[in-house]
This record gives C-alpha cells, structure tokens and sequence, in this order.
C-alpha cells in the first residue's frame, strides 16, 4: 500500500501514504494533540478518545490513532467542541480513581497530568468517586497502584507484543475494570513476569513504578519501545 | 469595589489543608510589599480578624471542605467576596486532604481518636471539640460557586503571582499550561 | 436429502398429523413453562391416556403463541381446522379440557380467549408464522409447515448474486437495531475478497423486557437455520455461529437438538440438497456481557478473547472473524429470509412501509393489560399497539410513555402515540426500533428513574475500554442520583447534558454511543420532572456526595 493520498488538515492540504493512521499524519504536521493509551511502537487501542477529530461526513469524531486517512478527507483536530469534550474525558479519567498528584511518584512526569494542564483543566467538575483501590507491593522491584491506573492497557501490550510475556491482563469491566497479573496472582508470584520492567517504562502515571521511587522521583523512558521495534525489524540500533 | 484608599480588599481562608499554600504565599517575598501597596488584607490565618468580612473583592481559599465549620465559612466566604479562588490543590481537588474520603467517618474517628495512641481528646470528648467532619471531604468548587482556580501543592510564588497579579489588574486568571498543573 | 425427499417428508407427516381427531398444541416456551405448562401437559397426557384418546388426539408441545401474560396456553386444533384457544390453563382445567372438549367434543367456555380479538387479528406472522403451530423439536414439523424448501429453491435455482439481489429487492432491513440494509450487506460480504468466509446469527439478546429472539430460537429453531444457510450459500461461506447468551438454555438446547436433526437429514453439513454447498452451523454461548451483542465484542468472544469492541473500519463484512470477512445479521433477521425466498422480494416489499418493509416483532411488556410476543408491520402507530393488541394501560391510569430499544432508546410520550413505528419514525423521535422492547408506562412511572435505572444498566454493562462510556456512564449515574435526591442544582443539570452529548459523541461502540438516549428523550418530553427535583441554589447546603 505505497499509494500516497491527499487530505485536507485544518485547512492545509497534506499528503499521506494510504496505510497511515490520521495520527500518524497529525503528529508528522507537528499539531499537538493528546493522546493517552496511544505508543509509538504499540498497536492501538483506541480508548482514551483524548486524539477524536471532526471528520467532515463522519457522523460523529472519529479517534484519529485508528482512522485510517483516505483520499480527500477533511480534518479539524481543534475545534471548540473537540477540545470541550477533550476537558471532560481528562476530568473524567481525573476524579475515576485516586489521582492525588502532590504525592505521586510520577508528580512532574505524569502524562496524564500534563494532559489536563496542556488542555487547559484546572478543576474537575464531576464527582471524584475515591474507589478503595489496593497496592500490589509482593514484586521485588516493581510496585503497582492502581489507584493512578488509567486502563490504557499500554502496559497489556508491551509486555504482550514486545517483550511476548503476556503477563498483563485486564479483568472486570466497566468501572470495575483493573489490570492484573497472570491470572490475578500477586505481580511478585508471577511465573510469567520476567521483570523486564518494560510495562513500568510505557506506563503514562504513576501506576507502576520502581520500588524506593519516593514523590516525583520516577521518570520514564518512553522511547525504548520504538529503539527495540526497530532493531527487531531493521537490525538498526540508532538511540 | 476598592476601599478609599484606592487598594482591592483581599483575604484569605484556611479551610481542611496543611497551610503550605499560605506559606508559599509568604515565599513572594519582596513582591508581597508591592501587594501591600495595592491590597488591604482584610481577613486571614495571619491576620487579626475573627469574622469573615462584607464586601471583600477577593479572597484565596485554601484548603478542602472537610467539616462543618468550612462548609459554613465556606458560604460566608461565597456570599461576601466578589471573586472567590481555589487556592492549592486541596481547594481544587480534594488533594491530600480527601484520601480519608475512602473509609467512613465513623471508622476514622475510631481509628484515629477513640482508639489511637497519644494525648489527642478521645471518645465523647473528641466528639464535642471538633467540628462534625463531612461523610466526605470535597473541593471547594463543589460546595459554593467558585471564579479561578489556582491549582499546585503547593502553588510556588511564580503561580501565586501570576494569578494574584491578574487578580490585581482586573484580568481574568489565566495560568499557561506550566502553571497549572496540579501537584507539581 | 434432495427435494422429492423433502417433499415426501413433508406429505408424510401431514399425513400423519391428519390421523388424528384433533391437535392440542400446548405452549413449551420460557414463559408458558414458568407458569406452570409443563404440569399442564403432563396433566393433559394422563387425561388423554386414560381415557385411551391419545391414538385421536395428539398432544403436541409447541414454541411461544405470544400472549405470554395468559399462560399456559393451549390450543385445540380439529381437523377440520377449527381453532379453540384456552388461555391461564391449570393442572385441574387442563383435566376439564381434556373431559368436556377432546373427549366431549363440546369446547369449554371457561378459559377460553376470543381468537378474533384484536391481539390476534391486528398482527401479521411472518417470522413467527410457525411458533405455536409446529414441535420445534421435530424437524418434520418444520419441513411439513414448508421448511428448508427456501433453501432448495435458493441452492437449485438461484445463484449467490441472484439471492443477494433477492434480499436487496425486499427492502429487508437488519432487526438487531441500526436497520442496515440486509441485502446490501450479503453483497458487501459476496464480493469480499478472501476464501473463507463465516456467517453469524445474533443471538445475545440483551435489552431489559426483550425476548424476540429467545422466543425465536426456542419456537422455530429450524428457520433461524435455513436464513442462516440461505445467507451462507449466499456469501460463500461454509462455516456459521450461532451467539446465543448464556441465559437462554432453552434455546442453546433446542438449536443443538435442531443442528443435528438438519445435519441427519443433510440440510446441513456437505453437499447440501446435492449441491456443491456445504454449510456448518457450530453455537457459542455468551458469558453474559451485554456488550457482546456489539457485532465487534461478539466476533471477539467467538474468538475466545476478550469481549470488547473494536473501532471499525475494518467492518466485518471486510475482516472479521480471523480476519475473513464475515456477515453478521440479528436471529430475526435470519427469521425473514426463508419466506422472502420462498414467497419473493415483491410480496415482502408489499408489507411495511416505503423504507421500512416488512414486518417486526416487539415484547410488548409493562403497564399493558396484554403483555407478550406480537408481531405487526412496519409502520402500525403506536396507538394500534399499545391500546389495540396491547389491550391499553391496566389499573385504568393513563399512558405515559413508551419505552424502545431498551438502554440504548428512547421513551416516546403520549402526544406520539400515532407515530408509525419504523426505523425512521422513532430516530426522529430521539429513540430507536432498536432490537424490539417496547415497554409500556403509566402515568405513576418516574421519568428520572428509569433514565437511572437505564443508566444503571449501562454502567454494569459498559466493558471498560474507552473512558466516556467507562467513567461517563458511571458520572451520568451519579448525577441522576443527586436529581433524584434532590441535591442537584441546575448546573448539575447542564454538566449532565453537556456529558451526555459528549458521551455520545466519543465513545467507541454502540453501547456508549447509545447509553445517554434514554436521558436525552426524557429530558426532551419529561424535562420538567427533572426541574422539580433541583435544589434552588440559595439553599445550596451539605455538598455534593459520591457515589
């Protein structure tokens, strides 16, 4: 699918190749947009929504991380009501659970929270529904919280499709949703987790996290998964 | 909405928080003169007056609303400041303040002071002295009307500033996206 | 088998059935069973075999008749073909019955209901032209009623195009809810690139008070079968899956008891009535997630994944199960195929309306003195339904609103009772056909709480995977709790519009795209009953409480 095809984007006429996603081409044209369960290198999921633009025809936005683009398509990543509806998924995910910034371990390095401060949310107007979500503690060197636990699942599919574990899961659903480890066995009595620490690496809060990382103190190297991608795929290893 | 001497009357509140917001407060330092020059505390922690008063143009309101006494300072707050402001994150969100909102105010106080160690007023004694907590601790905005938000734990002297310095000018508080996160 | 066969079948057992005196079909469905119809027959068995009548009588157990708010039913059919209907049958009238009637010949009055009232004359059976009529655990039943006949006269006589253009002709629209168009969809499916190909019956019936399709495949399994291997035949598939949730074990027994009995006749299997086709049907129970009747989360869940949706494009009809394009089409759509083929496109595009053709089943259920299993064209106002068939509103209180397609609908108020009941219609009217509930509410019914009780379900049932539907759902709940609590203000009001809007907007898959109707259509006909319950800001007291 070499054929290169032409799309109107925020007025500008651009081309892309016809196996690219409209995300692929917004982020090529270096127009900001959020996104949340998106990762270079991962498939996708298409389940923060945060990346939805106004396609003209389409009866409703369209998430643009699995849109494909086709000739003669007419995008607007920024209107006042996508970027209305982007506040309310952000708030929305804000009061789910437990996002107490001050005393996170990502305060500072949070994709989340810098998602709500770029979008422009300084206050959440729904109910913060303050689930009593556990710690799981039992692995040696990594702690997960799922009270900062988005369901992006970005950890499910690193650990599935790059390092081919597959120790992550989601169990539940709806807001009862949470992912587990194995078959729901403590992370530290998992036979399947080779503690690689990849899913700590993608995680975009402080949801998983290195053991001893104290408020603020953990960052995150997200670009490891593109380098092994392409190592894998190319033999090039280019940091 | 100014007093005859030309400056906006400003107050502050403490509600359920820790005071880092007021101390970050002070931390403006030098900028705190200029402030004097153009705004007369009228009500504050750290000032003299015991009642909220009339006719205040601004007031910063830290803290959460976590008992009673807030939520009733809270209104008289509401129903006398013209423009009302989240100060710190546990006026805009709950923040640290609310993590108690998980367990039952009952098993709280129990655990805490009926039971706890130390020399803190247990049983019924406990019960007269403090003010009825909330069944929840809530972000201010969710109990009375609020005009800006001034997030961050605390908010630094810069995003103090900024807002405040708006505040000053008639303008509407409008924090780039690096001051307005919460937390950080 | 080929079709002398199938013919001699079918005289063979018309003939048989002439042996007897007279007919007694007793309803065997969900509802009639719950009411006690298997105690009925039982009772009508004994009776019969000691009055040594069962060589003159035969007792037949039958799938639904429809008025499930009278069971047990039971009909006493003669040769001669007059029909006796005996309604709230008991273990003791049931001996009555058998004594004064099959052995007396003289029909009893008690229990018995006017075939002539307008619950029956009023509707018009198409798909469920046999349900109450033929066993539908024998396939002879079937087959003598003109089963599998479609069939042979699609594989003998048509080709697969001439069959998609068939069902195109007939106007037949998808009955799960969104009403696509079924024979553009066979098309999509026929022209599809890709060896293997797969058909899918939908059958995870899901909606509250819904029970069209378990009423389907529990009464006439044989013809959800044959529209499945028309439409296989069609495509150019040679493998289908029938998904039936796990809550329907009548239906999951007598599917599996029909599949083998079409497998032994070789309806299904290979080389089907002599032709090249060969067609399999294998059934998938659902675990009990309604969003595995979202064709996506449904084709994962054959898959043995997660049952989560996927965003579309791809479609099914381009990649679907294993990545092979794949058509999927609701049971009761299945229901219409074989009398489409059999009696022609033109007669089908007769019935209905001009874009809704047909006919259509609703479980009429709630405030209505009939509640049950209709079935009436496409178009029939809502007024001929609930007062007419539905007998009107019991207890005498006044209709309020009508209910359809379930959490993912609307409540139609009384100033739209003569709206025609079609596709097109009940959108405009902020609702949906949906796959067809229709429950019915009198004027004591709270508005604000069935849009909780809706949003409830759409809560449960939300699978997690984007966050309006996830987190929105559970926030639309809670504010309908605080409206219902009187906390709210009016800004509560226009959070939860705003919310509702943006919900269905962004989410990923039907459910959330549909889950705030129920709380727009109240607010459109219903808005000042949420008004009433506002808190004036004045009074704004103790604050807002989470869920």
């Amino acid at each position: 699918m070499d054929t290169v095809i032409t799309l109107t984007l925020n007025g500008e006429m651009v081309s892309a190749r016809a196996d690219q996603t409209l995300l692929d081409i917004i982020r090529e044209q270096k127009i900001s947009l959020p996104t949340l369960c998106h990762m270079d290198g991962l498939s996708e999921r298409g389940g923060c929504r945060l990346c939805a633009v106004e396609v003209q025809g389409a009866p409703r936005p369209m998430a643009a991380c699995v849109t494909p683009v086709s000739e003669g398509m007419v995008v607007r990543t920024h209107t006042p009501e996508l970027e209305a509806y982007r506040r309310m998924v952000l708030e929305l995910l804000l009061a789910e659970r437990n996002h107490i910034c001050a005393i996170c371990v990502t305060n500072g390095h949070c994709e989340l929270q810098w998602a709500a401060a770029q979008a422009g949310v300084t206050s959440v107007r729904y109910a913060y529904l303050h689930p009593d979500l556990p710690m799981d503690a039992s692995h040696g060197r990594f702690v997960l919280d799922h009270n900062r636990c988005i369901l992006c699942t970005r950890c499910v599919r690193v650990c599935d499709e790059v390092e081919g574990a597959h120790t992550w899961d989601l169990a539940g659903r709806g807001i009862q949703a949470r992912v587990i480890t194995d078959l729901s066995r403590p992370w530290g009595a998992s036979p399947s987790c080779t503690s690689c620490g990849k899913c700590v690496q993608v995680c975009p809060t402080g949801a998983l996290f290195a053991k001893g990382a104290t408020v603020a103190e953990m960052t995150k190297e997200h670009d490891f998964v593109s380098w092994i991608i392409r190592g894998r795929t190319k033999r090039e290893w280019v940091w | 909405m100014t007093t005859q001497n030309g400056k906006i009357r400003l107050a502050t509140a403490w509600l359920g928080g820790c005071s880092g917001c007021h101390m970050s407060f002070l931390d403006l330092n030098e900028k705190l003169i200029d402030l004097a020059g153009r705004a007369e505390l009228v009500y504050s922690p750290i000032a003299d007056a015991k009642v909220f008063p009339a006719n205040v143009d601004v007031t910063l309101v830290e803290g959460a609303v976590a008992n009673v006494d807030h939520e009733e300072l809270a209104h008289q707050i509401r129903a006398n400041s013209r423009i009302v402001v989240s100060f710190g994150d546990c006026a805009v969100t709950g923040n640290v303040t609310s993590l108690r909102n998980r367990l039952g105010v009952d098993d709280l106080l129990t655990a805490v002071y009926r039971e706890g160690p130390g020399q803190a007023p247990r049983g019924g004694e406990a019960d007269r002295v403090m003010p009825r907590l909330l069944p929840r601790v809530l972000p201010l905005h969710q109990v009375v009307r609020v005009d800006a938000f001034l997030p961050g734990c605390p908010p630094d002297p810069e995003r103090i500033w900024a807002a405040v310095s708006a505040l000053l000018d008639g303008r509407p508080v409008e924090l780039e996206p690096k001051l307005r996160t919460f937390g950080a | 088998m080929n079709r002398p066969e199938l013919q001699a079948l079918a005289e063979g057992e018309l003939a048989k059935q002439k042996e007897f005196r007279c007919r007694v079909l007793c309803c065997a469905s969900t509802a009639c069973l719950s009411s006690g119809g298997q105690e009925v027959r039982k009772a009508l068995q004994d009776e019969l075999k000691a009055a040594g009548l069962l060589k003159e009588v035969q007792l037949v157990a039958t799938g639904c008749k429809g008025l499930c708010s009278r069971g047990p039913v039971v009909e006493v059919e003669s040769a001669g073909g007059e029909r006796v209907l005996y309604a709230n049958v008991t273990p003791e009238a049931a001996q009555q019955i058998a004594r004064g009637h099959l052995a007396g010949g003289q029909p009893l009055a008690d229990y018995q209901m006017d075939a002539n009232s307008p619950f029956f004359t009023k509707q018009l059976r198409v798909v469920l032209s046999n349900t109450g009529l033929i066993d539908p655990e024998r396939i002879e039943d079937y087959i003598a009623h003109g089963g599998y006949a479609a069939l042979a006269h699609a594989l003998r006589e048509l080709t697969p195009e001439e069959v998609c253009s068939l069902i195109r002709k007939s106007g037949l629209r998808g009955r799960g809810g969104a009403g696509y168009a079924t024979g553009l969809k066979w098309d999509l499916v026929r022209k599809a690139p890709g060896d293997k190909k797969y058909v899918i019956a939908n059958g995870d019936e899901g909606d509250p008070g819904a029970y069209m399709d378990r009423t389907l495949m529990e009464s006439d399994p044989h013809r959800v079968l044959e529209g499945m291997a028309i439409a296989a035949y069609a495509v150019g598939a040679e493998q289908g899956y029938l998904y039936v949730r796990g809550e329907y074990p009548l239906a999951v027994k007598r599917l599996e008891k029909a599949i083998k009995a079409a497998e032994r006749q070789g309806l299904l299997g290979s080389k089907i009535f002599d032709s090249g086709f060969n067609f399999r049907v294998d059934i998938r129970i659902g675990a009990g997630a309604f969003v595995c009747g979202e064709e996506t989360a449904l084709m994962n869940s054959i898959m043995g994944r997660c049952g989560e949706p996927r965003p579309r494009p791809p479609y099914p009809a381009q990649s679907g199960l294993w990545h092979s394009p794949t058509l999927i089409n609701n049971v009761e759509t299945f229901g219409n195929i074989a009398p489409i083929v059999a009696n022609g496109p033109e007669w089908y595009a007769a019935l209905g309306t001009e874009k809704s053709k047909g006919t259509k089943i609703f479980a009429l259920t709630g405030n209505v003195n009939n509640t049950g299993l209709i079935e009436v064209p496409m178009g029939m106002t809502l007024r001929e339904i609930v007062f007419d068939i539905g007998g009107g509103i019991p207890n005498g209180r006044e209709f309020k609103a009508a209910q359809t397609g379930g959490p993912s609908g609307g409540c139609i108020p009384a100033e739209h009772l003569d709206t025609p009941v079609d596709y097109e219609s009940l959108t405009a009217l902020g609702s949906m056909m949906g796959s067809g509930g229709l429950i019915v509410m009198d004027d004591e019914t709270s508005m604000v709480q069935i849009a909780q009780f809706y949003m409830e379900f759409c809560m449960d049932e939300s699978c997690g995977k984007c966050v309006p539907c996830r987190v929105g759902t559970a926030q639309m709940h809670h504010l309908l709790g605080r409206v219902l609590a009187g906390e709210a203000t009016a800004q509560d009001l226009q959070d939860l519009e705003a919310l509702c809007k943006m919900v269905k907007a962004l989410s990923l898959c039907g459910l959330g795209q549909s889950a705030p109707n129920p709380i727009l259509s109240t607010l459109k006909y219903f808005r000042p009953e949420y008004e009433a319950r506002l808190r004036a800001p004045a009074a704004a007291g103790a604050g807002q409480e989470a869920a």
